[in-house]
Formats: structure tokens, sequence, C-alpha cells
């Protein structure tokens, strides 16, 4: 049995594969892609009369394999299902780091899940609070609610947007530029800031359009989304290289810190580095660069 | 758990098992076969006996098709064609008990 760490509410979460629960040539490995979550999936992916069985290939799975630092996140089946309930005992029972609440309409959707996650946490001796949630917002309701989902749990590290039953609900289909979605995209993003948690975009499903995934990518950083899901291992490597930092984002951040932590002993509150003003608002961005820039194996110091 | 009527869990596809339990004439009956039967036979053997034992399943003709599955995968699919076998796999399954 391997003991996984308590999972970090807010750790690097750029890329998020979805893998098959109920297919064990792909879940026994998934971890030595090097993405930072993997999503293995009880939902969409497991046919309606084998999601008992994927239950059992999960709860060992949980159990007997490795995964290291990757994250293992859940997703469960929606609640209008008759499954949703099974799905949360045996993500906390097996101690997944955290379950995906696929179409996630509501805050009341959020706590009804959490409810039964911490029933769950009770039954199978579970230290309260170790179960994360993050919420796939599918519809236009849920999008117009992302706010009150945002701010619904202390458990909740973020919101996904999910693209095929999105854009379905609003009658259109992929465009290369965005456009189908980019109301949705920003207003998930700006409720999520505005809650303090993370955001993350879509899947792209076209895996030979290998120019149309990099526009997506770089798309995504530039709207300020935290990472994005995929469902295939060859996606993982452009999504890294696209959300690291570049080489003197990272010095500037360096700078910062450090200017930072010996001002602030001396009692000084605001100071200039390069010429430019510097105080405390500038501190959590220049350590989120660093601690990325450490993932992608660009900074090796110590300020994080 | 008692065998109640044939039931089946798993795939042929590659790394996994294909189980299938029956009910049986008072004791247990495994018949396996392995795509790696020289070299793990035996464990193979023992996880899916273990398991039985565990499930406190006394009588039943079992059919393994092992297609080079886990351990933790053979466990999964004998586990789930009992549950299935008696019609109890769709919910509350003693998770940390008689399954682990």
């Amino acid at each position: 049995m391997i003991p996984r760490p308590k999972p970090e509410r807010f750790r690097l979460r750029r890329t998020m594969m979805f893998m098959n629960a109920q297919k064990p040539g792909l879940i026994k490995d998934a971890y030595i892609y090097g993405c930072d979550s993997i999503m293995l999936d009880l939902e969409d992916a497991v046919a309606e009369n084998q999601k008992d069985a994927a239950r059992f290939s999960l709860y060992h799975a949980l159990k007997t394999i490795d995964y290291g630092d990757t994250e293992v996140i859940v997703r469960i089946n929606g609640l209008d299902t008759p499954h949703w309930q099974e799905d949360i005992r045996v993500c906390v029972a097996g101690g997944a780091d955290g379950i995906r609440i696929a179409k996630c309409e509501s805050a009341n959707d959020v706590h009804t899940v959490e409810a039964a996650v911490e029933k769950a946490e009770e039954e199978f001796g579970v230290e309260k609070g170790r179960t994360l949630l993050m919420a796939a917002l599918e519809s236009p309701k849920g999008i117009l609610n992302a706010y009150e989902i945002c701010a619904a749990s202390d458990r909740l590290f973020g919101v996904a947007i999910s693209g095929g039953d999105f854009r379905k609900c609003m009658q259109t289909v992929f465009q290369p530029d965005g456009v189908d979605m980019l109301a949705a995209r920003g207003q998930m993003l700006v409720a999520a800031r505005a809650a303090g948690v993370q955001c993350f975009d879509t899947v792209f499903t076209d895996l030979d359009n290998e120019e149309g995934f990099r526009a997506e990518v770089l798309q995504n950083k530039a709207m300020g989304f935290d990472g994005k899901s995929l469902i295939n291992p060859k996606q993982i490597r452009l999504v890294h290289q696209v959300f690291a930092p570049t080489e003197k984002e990272v010095i500037q951040a360096e700078k910062i810190v450090r200017a930072y932590r010996e001002q602030s002993a001396a009692g000084v509150g605001v100071f200039t580095v390069d010429g430019k003003m510097i105080d405390i608002a500038f501190i959590p961005g220049a350590e989120r660069t660093l601690k990325l820039a450490r993932a992608c194996g660009m900074y090796e110091g110590d300020l994080v | 758990m008692e065998i109640l009527k044939p039931a089946m869990a798993g795939t042929l596809e590659s790394s996994d098992a294909q189980v299938t339990v029956e009910p049986g004439n008072g004791k247990i009956q495994l018949s396996l076969q392995s795509s790696v039967m020289n070299q793990y036979g035996r464990q193979i053997r023992e996880t899916v006996l273990e398991t039985l034992e565990r499930l406190e399943v006394q009588s039943a003709k079992v059919t393994v098709v092992d297609k080079g599955a886990l351990d933790c995968t053979l466990k999964a699919r004998v586990e789930c064609a009992v549950f299935r076998s008696c019609g109890q796999s769709a919910a509350n399954i003693p998770w940390g008990g008689a399954v682990r």
C-alpha cells in the first residue's frame, strides 16, 4: 500500500491528463509521462455497464501504484446519475488527492459533494478536509454561476471548463480563434481569480492538428489560465514549454523576492529593483514565477 | 459470499484479465490461462485464491484468462465478478475491508 502525502490545495497544475479508470493498461504507468496531475475518469470514458468494474480497478490502482509527485484526481459521475455517491466512497477510501465534480452548476452542487466527501472521510478514517475538490463547468448555467461555485468550499482548488458539452449547449462548434468560448473562458477566469482559485482550460481533441493546439495553448497562457486538460501524453511537452517563464522573467523574479526579503527584514516596505517600484503586491507573482521555473528545471535556488 | 449466478468482469486487452465465476460444487475449481503462465502462473493462482478467500467464497467455478495483468488488476477483476454474481457490485462496497 502506498501512503500518499497530504494533497496541497494550491500547487502547480499546468497539465491534467485524462485516463480511463477502467483500463488497467493506461492507469498502471500514467505517472511516467510527467504531467502535473492525472485525471482518472469514472464518467464519460467508462461505459454505463462498467461503472462498478471501474471502481474496483480504481481502488486497487490508488492503493498499489506509486504515482510519486503526480497528483491523482478522479472525475466522478454527475449528480443526476445513480453512481456519484459510490464514486465518492471509493475515491476517499482509496486516498485520491481530489475529486472533479462533473457538470457543476451551482454552489449547492459543490456543497452536496462536499457533504458526501466528509461522510466518507469519517467512514474510512481519513483526515477531515484531506480530499480536495475541483468543479467542471459544462453548461451556460455553470458559467453564469462560476463565482459562487469558485467560492463554495475551502476544499475547492479550481474550476475547469468542459468544451464539448459547453459548445453543444451554445449551439456552436470549435473555432480556431477560440471565439466560440471566449466569453465563457473570460467569465470563468474572472470568477476564479476573484475567488482566489485556479482555472483550467478544456481539452484539445484533434491530435493531428499541432498548429491549432499550439495556438490554443498560447491563448490559454495569454488569458491567464493555470493549466490545461489533456487527452494524450504527446500534448504534455508543449503545454509545459508554453507555460514556462522566460529566462528574463526568472531573473527578475529572483531579484524581486531576494530584495523584498532583505528590505522587509530592514523595515522597508517599498523599494526599487532595476528602476521599477516594488512592494508586497509583487511578491506572490514573483514567487509563483520561481515555483514554475523550478518545476520547469530553470531555477535551482532556495527562495521557494 | 455465495456465488449465486454466473458473472464476468474484465476484458481480453493487454494488461487486463477476464474473470468468470459460476456456482460451484462445494469447493473452488480454478481454471487459469495466461499469456505469462510460465513466468507468473503460480503467483496469479495465489492472488486469485487469496482474493476469493478474503471474500469468503468457498464454492465456485472460476475461470481466469490473463493477458499480463498486474496483481492489483487481478484482484479488482475477481472482486468485481464475485460482487456482480451476488448482485452487490453497484454500491456499499466494503472498501478497505474485504476489498483491500
